[in-house]
Protein backbone atom coordinates (compact mmCIF):
# COMPACT_ATOMS: atom_id res chain seq x y z
CA UNK A 1 0.00 0.00 0.00
CA UNK A 2 2.87 2.31 0.66
CA UNK A 3 6.27 1.57 -1.37
CA UNK A 4 9.00 4.53 -0.51
CA UNK A 5 12.25 3.69 -2.19
CA UNK A 6 15.68 5.75 -0.97
CA UNK A 7 13.21 8.74 -0.60
CA UNK A 8 15.59 11.79 0.54
CA UNK A 9 14.79 15.03 1.39
CA UNK A 10 16.97 18.45 1.91
CA UNK A 11 15.61 21.62 3.80
CA UNK A 12 18.66 24.35 2.26
CA UNK A 13 21.96 22.16 3.24
CA UNK A 14 20.81 20.60 6.02
CA UNK A 15 19.08 16.61 5.46
CA UNK A 16 15.60 15.98 6.91
CA UNK A 17 15.24 12.53 5.32
CA UNK A 18 18.04 10.65 4.18
CA UNK A 19 17.66 7.12 1.74
CA UNK A 20 14.55 6.05 2.96
CA UNK A 21 13.27 2.62 2.08
CA UNK A 22 10.44 0.40 2.91
CA UNK A 23 7.05 -1.32 1.79
CA UNK A 24 4.11 -1.32 3.63
CA UNK A 25 1.45 -3.92 2.93
CA UNK A 26 -2.49 -3.02 2.89
CA UNK A 27 -3.96 -3.48 6.69
CA UNK A 28 -0.99 -3.04 8.42
CA UNK A 29 -0.64 -0.04 11.52
CA UNK A 30 2.45 1.34 11.45
CA UNK A 31 4.64 3.25 14.24
CA UNK A 32 7.26 5.82 12.88
CA UNK A 33 9.25 6.30 15.95
CA UNK A 34 12.01 8.63 16.95
CA UNK A 35 13.00 11.89 18.84
CA UNK A 36 11.74 15.32 17.94
CA UNK A 37 13.70 16.56 14.85
CA UNK A 38 14.10 12.60 13.24
CA UNK A 39 12.34 13.30 10.11
CA UNK A 40 8.95 11.69 11.08
CA UNK A 41 7.21 15.12 10.15
CA UNK A 42 8.91 15.13 7.07
CA UNK A 43 8.38 11.55 5.37
CA UNK A 44 4.55 11.99 6.19
CA UNK A 45 4.38 15.36 4.34
CA UNK A 46 6.11 13.89 1.79
CA UNK A 47 3.96 10.48 1.75
CA UNK A 48 0.87 12.71 1.66
CA UNK A 49 2.00 14.86 -1.31
CA UNK A 50 2.27 18.04 0.91
CA UNK A 51 6.26 18.32 0.07
CA UNK A 52 8.04 17.51 -3.13
CA UNK A 53 11.17 15.01 -2.24
CA UNK A 54 14.56 16.16 -3.24
CA UNK A 55 15.49 12.83 -4.44
CA UNK A 56 13.74 9.08 -4.58
CA UNK A 57 10.12 7.55 -5.06
CA UNK A 58 7.06 7.15 -3.13
CA UNK A 59 4.08 5.44 -3.79
CA UNK A 60 0.77 5.34 -1.71
CA UNK A 61 -1.89 3.37 -2.88
CA UNK A 62 -0.10 2.17 -6.16
CA UNK A 63 0.53 6.45 -7.14
CA UNK A 64 3.72 7.97 -7.52
CA UNK A 65 3.02 11.36 -4.98
CA UNK A 66 4.84 13.36 -7.05
CA UNK A 67 3.14 12.59 -10.56
CA UNK A 68 0.16 11.15 -9.75
CA UNK A 69 -0.53 13.86 -6.50
CA UNK A 70 -4.45 14.13 -6.78
CA UNK A 71 -5.07 10.62 -7.39
CA UNK A 72 -3.05 9.86 -3.94
CA UNK A 73 -4.76 12.73 -2.62
CA UNK A 74 -8.20 10.96 -3.04
CA UNK A 75 -7.03 7.87 -1.30
CA UNK A 76 -5.39 9.60 1.86
CA UNK A 77 -6.80 10.86 4.77
CA UNK A 78 -4.09 13.08 6.78
CA UNK A 79 -4.09 14.47 10.15
CA UNK A 80 -1.21 16.84 10.91
CA UNK A 81 -0.14 17.75 14.50
CA UNK A 82 -0.96 20.78 15.00
CA UNK A 83 -4.54 20.04 13.79
CA UNK A 84 -5.17 23.31 11.69
CA UNK A 85 -8.37 23.20 11.19
CA UNK A 86 -10.52 26.33 10.70
CA UNK A 87 -11.85 27.59 13.80
CA UNK A 88 -14.05 29.79 12.74
CA UNK A 89 -16.63 27.16 10.87
CA UNK A 90 -18.80 24.71 12.67
CA UNK A 91 -17.57 20.64 12.99
CA UNK A 92 -20.87 20.66 11.12
CA UNK A 93 -19.86 23.03 7.98
CA UNK A 94 -16.39 21.85 8.38
CA UNK A 95 -17.01 18.47 7.42
CA UNK A 96 -19.18 19.24 4.77
CA UNK A 97 -16.46 21.44 3.22
CA UNK A 98 -14.03 19.06 3.62
CA UNK A 99 -16.44 16.52 2.16
CA UNK A 100 -16.66 18.77 -0.83
CA UNK A 101 -13.12 19.37 -1.38
CA UNK A 102 -12.43 15.81 -1.21
CA UNK A 103 -14.43 15.40 -4.09
CA UNK A 104 -17.20 12.97 -2.46
CA UNK A 105 -21.01 12.93 -4.27
CA UNK A 106 -23.50 14.89 -2.70
CA UNK A 107 -25.69 11.62 -2.73
CA UNK A 108 -25.05 9.90 0.53
CA UNK A 109 -22.96 12.72 2.36
CA UNK A 110 -25.02 13.67 4.90
CA UNK A 111 -25.23 9.79 6.07
CA UNK A 112 -21.06 9.50 5.87
CA UNK A 113 -20.40 12.25 7.65
CA UNK A 114 -23.04 11.39 10.19
CA UNK A 115 -21.66 7.94 10.60
CA UNK A 116 -18.17 9.47 11.20
CA UNK A 117 -20.03 12.20 13.79
CA UNK A 118 -21.14 9.11 15.43
CA UNK A 119 -17.90 6.98 15.33
CA UNK A 120 -15.71 9.97 16.31
CA UNK A 121 -17.88 10.81 19.02
CA UNK A 122 -18.53 13.90 17.68
CA UNK A 123 -21.82 14.04 18.11
CA UNK A 124 -22.97 16.53 20.96
CA UNK A 125 -20.48 19.30 19.25
CA UNK A 126 -22.14 18.79 15.87
CA UNK A 127 -23.02 22.12 16.00
CA UNK A 128 -20.52 24.08 17.57
CA UNK A 129 -17.76 26.02 16.57
CA UNK A 130 -14.23 24.74 16.04
CA UNK A 131 -12.49 27.04 17.96
CA UNK A 132 -14.39 27.03 21.28
CA UNK A 133 -14.06 23.36 21.51
CA UNK A 134 -11.53 21.48 23.57
CA UNK A 135 -8.09 20.09 22.63
CA UNK A 136 -9.91 16.23 22.65
CA UNK A 137 -12.79 17.35 20.43
CA UNK A 138 -10.43 19.28 18.31
CA UNK A 139 -8.31 16.26 17.93
CA UNK A 140 -11.48 14.23 16.78
CA UNK A 141 -12.42 16.32 14.95
CA UNK A 142 -9.29 16.25 12.94
CA UNK A 143 -9.42 12.76 12.60
CA UNK A 144 -13.47 13.13 11.23
CA UNK A 145 -11.77 15.34 8.68
CA UNK A 146 -8.96 12.60 7.36
CA UNK A 147 -11.48 9.83 7.59
CA UNK A 148 -14.43 11.52 5.37
CA UNK A 149 -13.36 9.87 2.09
CA UNK A 150 -12.94 6.49 3.79
CA UNK A 151 -9.51 6.42 2.83
CA UNK A 152 -7.27 3.35 2.41
CA UNK A 153 -4.56 4.86 3.60
CA UNK A 154 -4.50 7.34 6.78
CA UNK A 155 -1.53 9.05 7.95
CA UNK A 156 -1.41 10.93 11.75
CA UNK A 157 1.06 12.95 12.68
CA UNK A 158 1.54 12.75 16.79
CA UNK A 159 -2.33 12.04 17.37
CA UNK A 160 -1.91 11.78 21.32
CA UNK A 161 0.09 15.09 21.90
CA UNK A 162 -1.08 17.52 24.12
CA UNK A 163 -4.04 15.18 25.32
CA UNK A 164 -4.81 14.70 28.56
CA UNK A 165 -4.25 10.59 30.08
CA UNK A 166 -8.11 10.05 29.35
CA UNK A 167 -8.18 11.68 26.25
CA UNK A 168 -5.11 9.59 25.08
CA UNK A 169 -7.02 6.67 25.87
CA UNK A 170 -10.10 7.45 24.18
CA UNK A 171 -7.96 8.22 20.87
CA UNK A 172 -6.40 4.73 21.00
CA UNK A 173 -8.95 3.43 21.05
CA UNK A 174 -10.32 5.08 18.43
CA UNK A 175 -7.71 4.72 16.37
CA UNK A 176 -7.41 1.04 16.96
CA UNK A 177 -11.02 0.84 15.45
CA UNK A 178 -10.09 1.92 12.27
CA UNK A 179 -7.44 -0.62 11.86
CA UNK A 180 -8.74 -3.89 9.90
CA UNK A 181 -9.09 -2.70 5.94
CA UNK A 182 -7.20 0.36 6.19
CA UNK A 183 -3.12 1.32 6.31
CA UNK A 184 -2.36 3.47 9.25
CA UNK A 185 0.71 5.47 9.46
CA UNK A 186 1.55 7.02 12.96
CA UNK A 187 4.16 8.71 14.47
CA UNK A 188 5.02 9.44 17.62
CA UNK A 189 7.75 10.24 19.73
CA UNK A 190 5.96 8.14 23.12
CA UNK A 191 6.94 4.60 22.88
CA UNK A 192 4.32 3.07 24.86
CA UNK A 193 2.15 3.96 22.07
CA UNK A 194 3.93 2.17 19.58
CA UNK A 195 3.62 -1.05 21.98
CA UNK A 196 -0.29 -0.54 22.44
CA UNK A 197 -0.95 0.13 18.72
CA UNK A 198 1.17 -0.63 15.99
CA UNK A 199 1.90 -4.02 14.25
CA UNK A 200 5.43 -2.75 13.32
CA UNK A 201 7.58 -0.03 14.05
CA UNK A 202 10.35 1.90 11.99
CA UNK A 203 12.76 3.85 14.18
CA UNK A 204 14.14 7.00 12.17
CA UNK A 205 16.68 9.19 13.48
CA UNK A 206 18.73 11.74 12.25
CA UNK A 207 16.59 10.85 8.89
CA UNK A 208 18.14 7.45 8.78
CA UNK A 209 16.19 4.52 9.36
CA UNK A 210 17.91 2.37 11.93
CA UNK A 211 15.43 -0.11 12.87
CA UNK A 212 12.23 -2.22 11.46
CA UNK A 213 9.97 -4.77 12.75
CA UNK A 214 7.19 -5.64 14.78
CA UNK A 215 7.60 -4.19 18.64
CA UNK A 216 8.37 -7.50 20.32
CA UNK A 217 10.87 -8.17 17.38
CA UNK A 218 12.66 -5.00 18.40
CA UNK A 219 13.42 -6.26 21.91
CA UNK A 220 15.10 -9.32 21.26
CA UNK A 221 16.81 -7.17 18.71
CA UNK A 222 18.44 -4.92 21.01
CA UNK A 223 20.48 -7.97 22.26
CA UNK A 224 19.09 -6.69 26.06
CA UNK A 225 15.49 -9.12 26.47
CA UNK A 226 15.28 -9.13 29.79
CA UNK A 227 16.73 -9.24 33.44
CA UNK A 228 15.82 -10.98 37.10
CA UNK A 229 16.24 -9.22 40.01
CA UNK A 230 16.68 -10.46 43.27
CA UNK A 231 16.18 -9.76 46.94
CA UNK A 232 17.29 -12.00 49.79
CA UNK A 233 18.98 -12.95 53.48
CA UNK A 234 22.13 -14.26 53.13
CA UNK A 235 25.49 -13.45 52.64
CA UNK A 236 26.34 -12.13 48.69
CA UNK A 237 28.87 -14.20 47.91
CA UNK A 238 26.99 -17.17 48.79
CA UNK A 239 24.15 -16.14 46.72
CA UNK A 240 25.94 -15.48 43.47
CA UNK A 241 27.49 -18.49 44.05
CA UNK A 242 24.81 -20.60 44.65
CA UNK A 243 22.79 -18.41 41.26
CA UNK A 244 25.87 -18.86 38.74
CA UNK A 245 25.49 -22.43 38.76
CA UNK A 246 22.09 -22.53 37.89
CA UNK A 247 21.31 -23.91 34.01
CA UNK A 248 20.52 -20.67 31.86
CA UNK A 249 22.08 -18.11 33.49
CA UNK A 250 24.78 -16.34 31.95
CA UNK A 251 25.69 -14.02 34.58
CA UNK A 252 24.76 -12.31 38.00
CA UNK A 253 25.99 -8.72 39.65
CA UNK A 254 25.26 -7.87 43.02
CA UNK A 255 23.34 -4.35 43.30
CA UNK A 256 23.07 -3.77 46.46
CA UNK A 257 24.16 -5.52 49.66
CA UNK A 258 22.76 -4.13 53.51
CA UNK A 259 21.73 -5.64 56.66
CA UNK A 260 21.71 -8.91 55.60
CA UNK A 261 19.84 -8.46 52.75
CA UNK A 262 21.19 -9.08 49.10
CA UNK A 263 20.09 -7.42 45.74
CA UNK A 264 21.17 -9.23 42.86
CA UNK A 265 20.44 -8.67 39.00
CA UNK A 266 20.38 -11.97 37.16
CA UNK A 267 21.45 -12.20 33.16
CA UNK A 268 19.33 -14.78 31.91
CA UNK A 269 20.13 -16.55 28.41
CA UNK A 270 18.13 -15.50 25.17
CA UNK A 271 14.98 -16.90 25.70
CA UNK A 272 15.70 -19.02 29.40
CA UNK A 273 13.49 -18.38 32.39
CA UNK A 274 15.44 -19.54 34.99
CA UNK A 275 13.07 -18.60 37.78
CA UNK A 276 12.37 -21.54 39.78
CA UNK A 277 15.47 -23.06 39.09
CA UNK A 278 16.85 -19.89 40.81
CA UNK A 279 14.28 -20.28 43.95
CA UNK A 280 15.56 -23.93 44.52
CA UNK A 281 19.25 -23.29 44.44
CA UNK A 282 18.97 -20.34 47.08
CA UNK A 283 17.06 -22.74 49.43
CA UNK A 284 19.83 -25.29 48.91
CA UNK A 285 22.36 -22.52 49.82
CA UNK A 286 20.69 -21.57 52.78
CA UNK A 287 19.98 -17.82 51.31
CA UNK A 288 15.89 -16.79 51.78
CA UNK A 289 14.34 -15.24 49.37
CA UNK A 290 12.37 -12.36 49.96
CA UNK A 291 11.71 -11.04 46.33
CA UNK A 292 12.37 -12.17 42.90
CA UNK A 293 11.00 -9.88 39.65
CA UNK A 294 11.58 -10.33 35.93
CA UNK A 295 11.77 -7.15 34.00
CA UNK A 296 11.69 -7.33 30.25
CA UNK A 297 13.52 -4.57 28.56
CA UNK A 298 11.17 -1.61 27.32
CA UNK A 299 11.17 -0.21 24.31
CA UNK A 300 12.29 3.04 25.76
CA UNK A 301 15.38 0.97 26.62
CA UNK A 302 15.51 -0.78 22.84
CA UNK A 303 14.82 2.68 21.57
CA UNK A 304 17.81 4.26 23.67
CA UNK A 305 20.14 1.45 22.56
CA UNK A 306 19.55 2.08 19.14
CA UNK A 307 19.89 5.52 19.08
CA UNK A 308 23.04 5.47 21.45
CA UNK A 309 24.42 3.02 19.57
CA UNK A 310 23.80 5.29 16.10
CA UNK A 311 25.41 7.97 17.20
CA UNK A 312 28.88 6.39 18.53
CA UNK A 313 30.34 5.58 14.72
CA UNK B 1 -16.24 23.45 -10.52
CA UNK B 2 -17.83 22.23 -6.94
CA UNK B 3 -14.62 22.38 -5.25
CA UNK B 4 -14.15 26.62 -6.57
CA UNK B 5 -17.49 27.04 -5.10
CA UNK B 6 -17.00 25.23 -1.72
CA UNK B 7 -13.99 27.10 -1.48
CA UNK B 8 -15.76 30.33 -2.89
CA UNK B 9 -18.60 29.77 -0.37
CA UNK B 10 -15.98 29.22 2.58
CA UNK B 11 -14.18 32.41 1.86
CA UNK B 12 -17.68 34.37 1.70
CA UNK B 13 -18.72 33.45 4.75
CA UNK B 14 -15.46 34.31 6.32
CA UNK B 15 -15.74 38.20 4.94
CA UNK B 16 -19.38 38.30 6.06
CA UNK B 17 -19.17 36.31 9.74
CA UNK B 18 -15.66 38.30 10.83
CA UNK B 19 -16.09 42.05 10.93
CA UNK B 20 -13.56 41.90 7.94
CA UNK B 21 -16.39 43.15 4.77
CA UNK B 22 -18.72 45.10 7.43
CA UNK B 23 -15.19 47.25 8.60
CA UNK B 24 -14.19 47.18 4.82
CA UNK B 25 -17.35 48.55 3.23
CA UNK B 26 -18.21 51.22 5.84
CA UNK B 27 -15.26 53.10 5.57
CA UNK B 28 -15.43 52.81 1.74
CA UNK B 29 -18.83 53.87 1.99
CA UNK B 30 -18.04 56.75 4.53
CA UNK B 31 -15.22 58.21 2.55
CA UNK B 32 -16.50 57.76 -1.04
CA UNK B 33 -19.90 59.94 0.37
CA UNK B 34 -17.55 62.33 1.69
CA UNK B 35 -15.87 62.62 -1.91
CA UNK B 36 -19.32 62.92 -3.34
CA UNK B 37 -20.90 65.63 -0.95
CA UNK B 38 -17.64 67.76 -1.85
CA UNK B 39 -17.68 67.76 -5.41
CA UNK B 40 -21.51 67.87 -5.44
CA UNK B 41 -21.04 70.92 -3.28
CA UNK B 42 -18.97 72.64 -5.86
CA UNK B 43 -20.44 71.79 -8.73
CA UNK B 44 -22.81 73.67 -6.76
CA UNK B 45 -21.12 76.68 -6.32
CA UNK B 46 -20.36 77.01 -9.82
CA UNK B 47 -23.69 76.44 -11.19
CA UNK B 48 -24.57 79.57 -8.88
CA UNK B 49 -20.97 81.50 -10.65
CA UNK B 50 -22.45 80.16 -13.76
CA UNK B 51 -26.04 82.00 -13.51
CA UNK B 52 -23.97 85.41 -14.06
CA UNK B 53 -21.82 84.43 -17.42
CA UNK B 54 -23.55 82.24 -20.03
CA UNK B 55 -19.50 81.13 -21.01
CA UNK B 56 -19.50 79.25 -18.08
CA UNK B 57 -22.57 77.24 -18.00
CA UNK B 58 -21.96 75.74 -21.03
CA UNK B 59 -19.30 74.31 -19.91
CA UNK B 60 -20.63 72.71 -16.52
CA UNK B 61 -21.04 69.37 -17.20
CA UNK B 62 -21.93 66.67 -14.19
CA UNK B 63 -20.04 63.87 -15.85
CA UNK B 64 -16.38 66.15 -15.86
CA UNK B 65 -17.07 68.18 -12.52
CA UNK B 66 -19.07 65.34 -10.67
CA UNK B 67 -18.31 61.76 -11.80
CA UNK B 68 -14.77 61.97 -13.30
CA UNK B 69 -13.44 63.12 -9.98
CA UNK B 70 -15.41 60.64 -8.09
CA UNK B 71 -14.32 58.25 -9.89
CA UNK B 72 -10.49 59.06 -9.03
CA UNK B 73 -11.22 59.49 -5.65
CA UNK B 74 -13.45 55.98 -5.62
CA UNK B 75 -10.24 54.55 -6.87
CA UNK B 76 -7.96 55.76 -4.24
CA UNK B 77 -10.13 54.38 -1.51
CA UNK B 78 -10.00 51.06 -3.17
CA UNK B 79 -6.46 51.38 -3.16
CA UNK B 80 -6.57 52.05 0.98
CA UNK B 81 -9.36 48.93 1.46
CA UNK B 82 -8.81 45.90 -0.91
CA UNK B 83 -5.49 45.36 0.41
CA UNK B 84 -7.19 44.71 3.97
CA UNK B 85 -9.55 42.26 1.96
CA UNK B 86 -7.31 40.02 0.51
CA UNK B 87 -4.23 40.00 3.04
CA UNK B 88 -5.40 37.25 5.06
CA UNK B 89 -6.14 34.83 1.93
CA UNK B 90 -2.76 33.09 1.62
CA UNK B 91 -0.69 34.13 4.58
CA UNK B 92 -3.53 32.83 7.26
CA UNK B 93 -3.48 29.35 5.70
CA UNK B 94 0.12 29.16 5.49
CA UNK B 95 0.51 30.91 9.56
CA UNK B 96 -2.13 28.87 11.37
CA UNK B 97 -0.60 25.40 9.19
CA UNK B 98 -3.90 24.53 7.47
CA UNK B 99 -1.98 25.29 4.08
CA UNK B 100 -0.67 21.02 5.00
CA UNK B 101 -4.38 20.10 5.47
CA UNK B 102 -5.62 22.07 2.17
CA UNK B 103 -2.65 21.07 0.19
CA UNK B 104 -3.11 17.45 1.09
CA UNK B 105 -6.73 16.93 -0.39
CA UNK B 106 -7.33 16.71 -4.04
CA UNK B 107 -8.00 20.03 -4.68
CA UNK B 108 -5.56 22.11 -7.69
CA UNK B 109 -3.75 25.15 -6.45
CA UNK B 110 -5.81 26.71 -9.49
CA UNK B 111 -8.73 26.02 -8.09
CA UNK B 112 -7.64 27.21 -4.25
CA UNK B 113 -6.88 30.33 -6.01
CA UNK B 114 -10.34 30.98 -8.39
CA UNK B 115 -12.09 30.71 -4.91
CA UNK B 116 -10.26 33.02 -2.80
CA UNK B 117 -9.75 34.88 -5.83
CA UNK B 118 -14.01 34.74 -6.23
CA UNK B 119 -14.84 35.64 -2.91
CA UNK B 120 -12.98 38.90 -2.79
CA UNK B 121 -13.94 40.11 -5.86
CA UNK B 122 -17.44 39.56 -4.91
CA UNK B 123 -17.12 41.68 -1.91
CA UNK B 124 -15.61 44.33 -4.08
CA UNK B 125 -18.35 44.15 -6.45
CA UNK B 126 -20.93 44.56 -3.24
CA UNK B 127 -19.02 47.46 -1.95
CA UNK B 128 -19.02 49.06 -5.65
CA UNK B 129 -22.91 48.30 -5.77
CA UNK B 130 -23.54 50.34 -2.21
CA UNK B 131 -22.40 53.20 -3.80
CA UNK B 132 -25.57 53.07 -6.66
CA UNK B 133 -27.41 55.85 -4.37
CA UNK B 134 -24.81 58.44 -5.46
CA UNK B 135 -25.57 58.17 -9.28
CA UNK B 136 -29.00 57.56 -8.56
CA UNK B 137 -29.38 60.97 -6.50
CA UNK B 138 -27.57 62.59 -9.73
CA UNK B 139 -30.76 61.24 -11.75
CA UNK B 140 -33.45 62.62 -8.87
CA UNK B 141 -31.77 66.05 -8.80
CA UNK B 142 -30.65 66.35 -12.55
CA UNK B 143 -29.93 64.23 -15.95
CA UNK B 144 -26.69 63.20 -16.14
CA UNK B 145 -25.79 60.89 -19.06
CA UNK B 146 -26.15 57.69 -18.15
CA UNK B 147 -22.90 55.82 -20.80
CA UNK B 148 -20.05 57.40 -18.33
CA UNK B 149 -21.71 56.04 -15.14
CA UNK B 150 -21.68 52.46 -16.18
CA UNK B 151 -18.37 52.63 -17.84
CA UNK B 152 -16.71 54.70 -14.51
CA UNK B 153 -18.26 51.40 -12.55
CA UNK B 154 -16.69 48.87 -15.36
CA UNK B 155 -13.29 51.09 -14.79
CA UNK B 156 -13.58 50.93 -10.95
CA UNK B 157 -14.72 47.29 -10.88
CA UNK B 158 -11.70 45.61 -13.47
CA UNK B 159 -9.14 48.33 -11.17
CA UNK B 160 -10.29 46.82 -8.06
CA UNK B 161 -10.06 43.15 -9.72
CA UNK B 162 -6.67 43.80 -10.74
CA UNK B 163 -5.92 44.73 -7.01
CA UNK B 164 -6.96 42.07 -5.62
CA UNK B 165 -4.69 39.61 -7.86
CA UNK B 166 -2.13 41.81 -6.84
CA UNK B 167 -3.12 41.12 -3.10
CA UNK B 168 -3.45 37.21 -3.34
CA UNK B 169 0.09 36.74 -5.13
CA UNK B 170 1.56 39.26 -1.97
CA UNK B 171 -0.66 36.57 0.60
CA UNK B 172 0.57 33.87 -1.13
CA UNK B 173 4.39 35.19 -0.79
CA UNK B 174 3.52 36.00 2.90
CA UNK B 175 3.21 34.46 6.22
CA UNK B 176 2.39 37.52 7.87
CA UNK B 177 -0.77 39.27 6.68
CA UNK B 178 1.07 42.74 7.56
CA UNK B 179 3.77 42.20 5.18
CA UNK B 180 1.41 40.65 2.25
CA UNK B 181 -0.64 44.08 3.31
CA UNK B 182 1.74 46.55 3.08
CA UNK B 183 3.56 45.02 -0.21
CA UNK B 184 0.06 45.13 -1.99
CA UNK B 185 -0.54 48.75 -1.02
CA UNK B 186 3.09 49.95 -1.91
CA UNK B 187 2.39 48.04 -5.56
CA UNK B 188 -0.58 49.11 -5.86
CA UNK B 189 -0.11 52.71 -5.39
CA UNK B 190 3.11 52.46 -7.79
CA UNK B 191 0.82 51.56 -10.52
CA UNK B 192 -1.24 54.51 -9.59
CA UNK B 193 1.72 56.80 -9.71
CA UNK B 194 4.00 55.53 -12.13
CA UNK B 195 2.39 57.70 -14.83
CA UNK B 196 3.68 61.36 -13.25
CA UNK B 197 7.14 60.20 -14.66
CA UNK B 198 5.93 60.51 -18.15
CA UNK B 199 6.28 64.65 -18.70
CA UNK B 200 9.91 64.59 -18.08
CA UNK B 201 11.60 61.26 -19.17
CA UNK B 202 9.82 61.27 -22.50
CA UNK B 203 10.98 58.65 -25.27
CA UNK B 204 10.23 55.38 -25.75
CA UNK B 205 9.97 54.94 -21.81
CA UNK B 206 7.52 57.53 -21.62
CA UNK B 207 5.10 55.30 -23.62
CA UNK B 208 5.86 52.50 -21.29
CA UNK B 209 5.22 53.89 -18.11
CA UNK B 210 2.02 55.83 -19.37
CA UNK B 211 1.00 52.65 -20.39
CA UNK B 212 1.39 51.07 -17.15
CA UNK B 213 -0.40 53.98 -15.08
CA UNK B 214 -3.76 52.63 -13.73
CA UNK B 215 -4.55 56.19 -13.76
CA UNK B 216 -4.66 56.81 -17.43
CA UNK B 217 -6.76 53.48 -18.17
CA UNK B 218 -9.19 54.58 -15.93
CA UNK B 219 -9.69 58.09 -16.72
CA UNK B 220 -11.34 57.10 -19.83
CA UNK B 221 -13.70 54.96 -18.54
CA UNK B 222 -14.19 57.75 -16.16
CA UNK B 223 -15.38 60.07 -18.82
CA UNK B 224 -17.53 57.44 -21.07
CA UNK B 225 -14.67 55.96 -23.46
CA UNK B 226 -14.45 52.45 -23.35
CA UNK B 227 -10.98 51.35 -24.77
CA UNK B 228 -10.23 47.55 -25.73
CA UNK B 229 -6.52 48.82 -24.86
CA UNK B 230 -8.03 50.19 -21.20
CA UNK B 231 -9.85 46.54 -20.94
CA UNK B 232 -6.93 44.47 -22.04
CA UNK B 233 -4.64 46.14 -19.76
CA UNK B 234 -6.90 44.76 -16.74
CA UNK B 235 -7.08 42.15 -17.79
CA UNK B 236 -3.84 41.20 -18.53
CA UNK B 237 -2.64 42.91 -15.15
CA UNK B 238 -5.35 40.27 -12.98
CA UNK B 239 -4.23 37.48 -15.36
CA UNK B 240 -0.29 38.14 -14.82
CA UNK B 241 -0.62 38.30 -11.15
CA UNK B 242 -2.85 34.91 -10.67
CA UNK B 243 -0.22 33.16 -12.60
CA UNK B 244 2.66 34.49 -10.42
CA UNK B 245 0.52 33.59 -7.20
CA UNK B 246 0.34 30.13 -8.37
CA UNK B 247 3.79 30.08 -9.56
CA UNK B 248 4.40 30.83 -5.79
CA UNK B 249 2.37 28.30 -4.36
CA UNK B 250 4.20 25.53 -5.94
CA UNK B 251 7.70 26.86 -5.63
CA UNK B 252 6.89 27.48 -1.78
CA UNK B 253 6.87 23.73 -1.92
CA UNK B 254 10.26 23.34 -3.40
CA UNK B 255 11.59 26.04 -0.93
CA UNK B 256 9.98 25.05 2.75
Amino acid sequence: MIEVSSLSRRYGSRDAVVDLSFRIPAGEIVGILGPNGAGKTTTLRMLTGYLPPTSGEARVAGHDVLTDSMRVRERIGYLPESVPLYRDLTVSSYLDLVATLKGMPRAGRRERIAEIVESCGLTEVFTRRIGALSRGYRQRTGLAQALVNDPDVLFLDEPTVGLDPRQIVEIRELIRGLAGRRTIMLSTHILPEVGHLCQRVLIIHRGRLISDGPPDQLQQQSGRTSSVEIEARGAGTAATAAVSEVAGVTGVEIIEERDGVVKLRVHPAAGADPREAIAQALAAAHVSLRSMTLSTATLEDVFMQLVTREEAP
Amino acid sequence: MKKITALYRRELSYYFQSPVAYAVTTLFLLLSGYFFYNLLGYFNLESMQAMQSPMQARMLSLTSSVLAPLFGNMSSVLLLMLPLLTMRLFSEERRSGSAELLFTYPVTDAQVILGKFLAAVTVHAVMLAMTIPFPALLYHFANPEPGPILSGYLGLFLMGVAFIAMGLFFSALSESQMVAGAMTFGCALLFLVIGWMTPFVGGASAAVLSQLSMVKHLDGMARGVIDTNDLIFYLNLTLFFLFMCARVLDSARWRS
